[in-house]
């Protein structure tokens, strides 16, 4: 369960490129909840993940986790209780390891960090039955360095890292978008499948309209540090992705211009 | 090159090796120049000297040791606590070692250690002219298991980890912070044992002794790697160290060809300029050979 109360992000406080990212968002996760953001670009999507993992010290409001304050932790604490992927698939994993390795150490998060053996035996069962669901035949080469990896392979395998250790939260910053669209529909599947299974509370920000409505149990704009709009339940169920648009454009004002945005 | 040449490059080199394998750790692994390293290896030798005089030889080695890791926790400190970029960090620390290392020696700019034990007197009976040779192989070859095993660890993993890509470790719940002090710490205790083996090789302490052993590292480091290759852990290891050996042969042999030592840093430098330059030759190559294949082709047109 996530709460996020009246949050603001200034960047550049006080310098003349002073920028307000955030305005007083507010936003509140169930159990389970599964949330998909969208918006034009710089409307502050990735800045409220950021926010929210703790990247980013906050100028204003607070974050609870499962009732916990966590709106003063630093980044690697709240990591413990927060999965995370990114959009950059060479952000999610060390290229110079082994897939073994790199498992081995989201596996060990929340456990101490000490002088006992990297891999283990029993572990590595564990990996290999992991990396089967992932369908990609990556549990032939444990092995393998990370960098051999293709984007969508590596962009499993950080999915996969951020769950191990089921999170209470997994955050989602568009993973899919620098893969291409079978790779990513292949993810976003998998995405769907992990989630559902472990019934974790998720943020997902894509660039994909359809996606958006496709995937998970609610929907939310943003647009200029603000959540314009908040689709769940019939409403969601009846909306399309041309409505979506009009909406957009007729609560703020503007026309939507992510120069990503894919509409189909 | 006359054996007792080769002899005493091979035993620098292992020596130096202990060094590189230092900078290896702080370069390579945390993927962080660190250039305390010019102050810890005379913090070492130093340390060792002065327990030497006090009849405590073996000691000296484990305090170097302690030194050392003291000396690499201050740069990781200034550069994870006060946002100090690591370069200035290292340059900050070594030029306060200058000051401290005085300290140590008494205010005296050089120790000699003739006439006492060092670490190399016990094995004097039994190893006889490969005494120095030998202990200093035993250490290096120690150092090498343990450094390989802990490399193995949790903790070693997550310091590859942190050199590769901090954001991932972070995100995986580790503080990198204190992973970079673990690791800084552990370089600068190996260069600082490497000093100490040094200073009771030569059997003198010398305030100015550690100019340049960055560079020197990194050359091992780098001459290793071109040569031998990176293809696995242990591998990239042994590649340090016969990096190491290689350079003090080439360092000899520029010797025995005539070369002044006081010309041996510029050498050095000279070298490391070439190592790190060899990307952008072999890139350069390459497009000269394709402009050369192509060209006739461009002519038939
Ligand atoms: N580190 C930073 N320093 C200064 N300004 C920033 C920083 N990060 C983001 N911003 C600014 O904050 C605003 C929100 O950016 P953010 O990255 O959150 O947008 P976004 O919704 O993720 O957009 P996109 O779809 O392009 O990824 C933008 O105006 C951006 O320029
Ligand atoms: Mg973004």
């Amino acid at each position: 369960m996530l709460r996020v109360e009246s949050l603001s992000k200034i960047f550049s406080k006080g310098s003349t490129n002073e920028k307000l990212a955030l305005r007083d968002v507010n936003l509140s996760l169930g159990e389970g909840e599964f949330v998909t953001i969208i918006g034009g670009n710089g409307a502050g999507k990735s800045t409220l993940m950021n926010c929210i993992s703790g990247v980013y010290e906050i100028d204003n409001g607070r974050i609870t986790l499962d009732s916990t304050d966590i709106t003063f932790e630093p980044e690697y604490k709240r990591s413990r209780h927060i999965g995370r992927v990114f959009q950059d698939p060479l952000r999610g994993t060390a290229h110079d390891m082994t897939i073994e390795e790199n498992l081995s150490i989201a596996f060990a998060k929340g456990k101490s960090v000490g002088l006992q053996a990297g891999v283990s035996k029993k572990d590595i069962n564990l990996f290999k039955e992991r990396l089967q669901l992932l369908d990609l035949g990556l549990e032939n080469r444990l092995k393998h360095k990370v960098g051999l990896l293709s984007g969508g392979q590596r962009q499993a395998l950080t999915l996969l890292m951020a769950t191990i250790i089921k999170p209470r939260l997994l955050l989602l910053d568009e993973h899919t978008a620098a893969l291409d669209p079978t790779i990513a529909r292949k993810v976003l599947s998998l995405t769907r499948k992990i989630v559902s299974e472990e019934n974790l509370c998720t943020l997902m920000i894509t660039h994909n309209m359809k996606a958006s409505l496709e995937y998970g149990t609610r929907t939310i704009m943003m647009h200029e540090g603000q959540i314009m709009m908040d689709l769940q339940g019939q409403e969601r169920k009846d909306m399309t992705v041309d409505r979506l648009i009009e909406q957009f454009e007729k609560r703020s004002g503007a026309e939507l211009d992510n120069d990503r945005m894919l509409l189909g | 090159m006359s054996v007792m040449v080769l002899m005493g490059s091979l035993e620098l080199g292992l020596i130096y090796a202990i060094m590189a394998l230092g900078v290896f750790i702080s370069f390579r692994t945390l993927n962080m120049p660190d250039l305390s390293v010019d102050g810890s290896f005379v913090l070492g030798a130093a340390v060792s000297v002065v327990m030497s005089l006090n009849g405590h030889p073996f000691l000296g080695l484990g305090a170097a040791f302690i030194a050392g890791c003291g000396a690499g926790a201050i740069t990781a400190l200034l550069h994870t606590k006060l946002k100090i970029q690591p370069l200035l960090a290292g340059i900050l620390t070594m030029l306060a070692l200058y000051s401290v290392n005085l300290k140590v020696m008494g205010g005296r700019a050089n120790i000699p250690l003739i006439n006492k034990i060092t670490v190399f007197s016990p094995f004097e009976e039994i190893l006889r002219d490969y005494n120095k040779l030998g202990f200093s192989l035993a250490v290096l070859l120690l150092i090498l298991f343990l450094l390989f095993l802990f490399l193995k660890t949790r903790l070693g993993f997550v310091l590859r980890a942190t050199g590769d890509n901090d954001a991932m470790v972070r995100a995986l719940g580790v503080n990198t912070d204190s992973i970079i002090l673990v690791g800084l710490a552990l370089s600068n205790g190996l260069v600082g044992v490497a000093g100490a083996l040094i200073a009771q090789s030569q059997s003198f302490v010398d305030v100015g002794m550690g100019i340049g052993m960055v560079v020197i590292g990194l050359a091992s480091v780098i001459i290793g790697e071109v040569v031998f290759g990176v293809s696995s852990l242990l591998r990239r290891l042994m590649a340090v160290i016969l990096g190491s050996i290689l350079y003090r042969l080439i360092i000899a042999f520029a010797l025995e060809l005539g070369m002044p030592p006081t010309d041996l840093k510029l050498v050095s430098a000279v070298i490391v300029a070439i190592a790190m330059a060899m990307p952008v030759f072999k890139k350069r190559l390459s497009v000269v050979k394709r402009k050369m294949s192509k060209t006739p082709h461009e002519r038939s047109k």
